[in-house]
């Protein structure tokens, strides 16, 4: 479900509970929900990874295709973002329902990581000017349950880890033109260096302190909430209020803090977990949804 | 489509199997807690998610409600990065509002709607990894959801793609096989009371052939309810030891 309704009392609870820093569910105002990752789970695609953080389930999938880069920056790749919120997260979403969020979580994830400070755009080049990478970032979203900037972001980040591109040859043609030649090989590939790519940390501004990772119960109660892109030297790359209320000055500085401290205690774990299951190799037992 | 070999002269497919072998079938129910029911299905490397709201009340214009049924309401849709080449959108392209619809007819027949006047059942299907045969998974996927979210049905829905290749049928076709030419036929069975739910074929076939063509898929769906039976029956061992009952 994309939103609940609460009643005053429950409000009141989840409200006392966070001025005590102690949510519902056990936690403290920066704690994370359990999350799950694991990377490698769609083979029709060149990476993909699948996060479930609480309830909410998100799939990402990457396809690479070959282009031409954009005339403003010759040498340089691009990412393409879809965000599909699918029927199966909530019957609201059905037809054209789910329209209205995806987009706006497509351009948020546009400003995101579609610059060369977050991603290595540059490698993404294969000639300047004639040939480059794009990639297209599928986002699916497949549950509900809050917190879906941070879970897509860092099933982004677990994707384009993931993601393998096939090395490529550039010889001259025999005509004078440049040949471009794809290995065949599947394990003749190149990664993605996934080093400065942020990810979102979402502060929820709740009475008077400030969550990370909320649940619906908890957003219901909240004002309104900022946005934050951290990479993992604590650079914040992007930052957005949502939400219908209004933040004081005073509370948004401390939000800021908070939000660069919990992203750059975030990108830890979450590499550690990722070279940990690379490492493990064809060893792996793939799960997926199974598990 | 010279090339491609579908079944060499020792009797084996693209993909190593017999003819009339079915792919692996894995599938696990419950894997949403959201929604009322839910169901994942891996056939071969074709995979699929199916969820099922309701019955709940009629969403949206009421003019549809049926006094004497539930209306069941079905989209089928695809993930962009499902097939080889990348898909534009999910959903709302022909190809799925007529798979949509193929859904609805088919659990039309077997979803017991009597039993819930002026109400509306939701199924949604998505497939994350198209390999072939893309609707009988999906049907598949669905009647577990359906099943997981205790509505009753009068019978397990299966559904099989067979092919006709050489003078034999092909069960349960892969992409290669399915896209290599050659007559395909979708089946969804009601295998106790072998009731056809919905049957439908693409490219011609010589009569004489038809017979050993539905033989073929009816065996293959039957096939198919008995490794579905086993998940479900594993599924509520496993729910009731959790549950203490």
């Amino acid at each position: 479900m994309a939103t609940v309704q609460l009643s005053e009392a429950e409000k009141v609870y989840v409200l006392h509970g966070i001025r005590d820093d102690l949510r519902v569910d056990g936690r403290s105002c920066e704690d994370y929900r359990h999350m799950e990752i694991e990377t490698d789970v769609v083979s029709n695609t060149d990476g993909s990874a699948k996060v479930t953080l609480g309830h909410t389930a998100v799939l990402v999938g990457i396809k690479a295709e070959m282009g031409k880069p954009r005339p403003a920056q010759p040498a340089e790749g691009y990412l393409e973002f879809f965000v599909d919120c699918s029927a199966n997260a909530t019957p609201e979403f059905e037809g054209r329902g789910g329209e209205e969020l995806g987009t706006e979580l497509t351009n948020t994830l546009y400003r995101v990581f579609n610059n060369k400070r977050s991603v290595d755009l540059a490698s993404l080049c294969i000639s300047p000017g004639e040939h480059c990478w794009l990639l297209y970032v599928d986002v699916l979203l497949l549950q509900c349950d809050g917190n879906l900037y941070d879970g897509i972001s860092i099933a982004i980040k677990a994707a384009l880890f993931n993601t393998k591109l096939p090395k490529v040859l550039i010889s001259e043609g025999e005509e004078g033109g440049t040949e471009i030649e794809l290995s065949d090989d599947p394990y003749d590939s190149v990664r993605l260096s996934v080093d400065n790519v942020p990810c979102i940390v979402t502060l929820c501004k709740v009475g008077p302190r400030h969550v990370v990772d909320a649940t619906l119960q908890e957003k219901a109660c909240s004002v309104a909430s900022l946005i934050m892109a951290v990479t993992p030297a604590g650079t914040c790359t992007c930052m957005r209020k949502v939400g219908g209320g209004s933040l004081d000055p005073e509370s948004f500085f401390e939000m800021t803090e908070a939000g660069r401290r919990v992203g750059r205690a975030l990108h830890g774990p979450l590499m550690a977990l990722l070279s940990q299951e690379e490492a493990l190799g064809q060893k792996r037992q793939k799960v997926g949804f199974l598990g | 489509m010279a090339g491609l070999e579908l079944l060499s002269d020792q009797g084996y497919r693209l993909d190593g199997r017999k003819a009339t072998e079915l792919r692996k079938v894995q599938a696990r129910m419950g894997v949403f807690a959201q929604a009322d029911g839910s169901a994942y299905i891996e056939q071969g490397n074709t995979k699929a998610l199916a969820v099922v709201y309701g019955p709940h009340e009629m969403r949206g214009s009421r003019s549809r409600t049926l006094h004497d049924r539930a209306v069941i309401n079905c989209q089928y849709s695809m993930a962009t990065f499902s097939t080889a080449e990348r898909k534009r959108r999910p959903h709302g392209d022909r190809k799925s509002t007529e798979m949509s619809l193929h859904l609805k007819q088919t659990f039309e027949a077997a979803v017991m709607t009597q039993l819930y006047p002026r109400s509306q059942i939701d199924i949604y299907v998505k497939v994350l990894q198209a390999d072939g045969g893309n609707y009988s998974v999906c049907v598949n996927a669905a009647t577990l959801a359906v099943i997981d979210a205790g509505i009753p049905m009068r019978d397990y829905v299966c559904a099989c793609t067979v092919g006709f290749v050489d003078e034999t049928p092909l069960a349960d076709l892969c992409f290669a096989e399915e896209s290599g030419g050659g007559s395909s036929l979708a089946l969804a069975l009601l295998p106790r009371g072998g009731q056809i739910a919905l049957l439908q074929m693409d490219a011609r076939l010589h009569q004489d052939h038809l017979e050993a063509l539905m033989e073929a898929a009816m065996t293959a769906c039957k096939g198919v309810s008995k490794v579905l039976d086993e998940v479900v029956r594993q599924h509520l061992q496993e729910v009731s030891v959790l549950t203490g009952e």
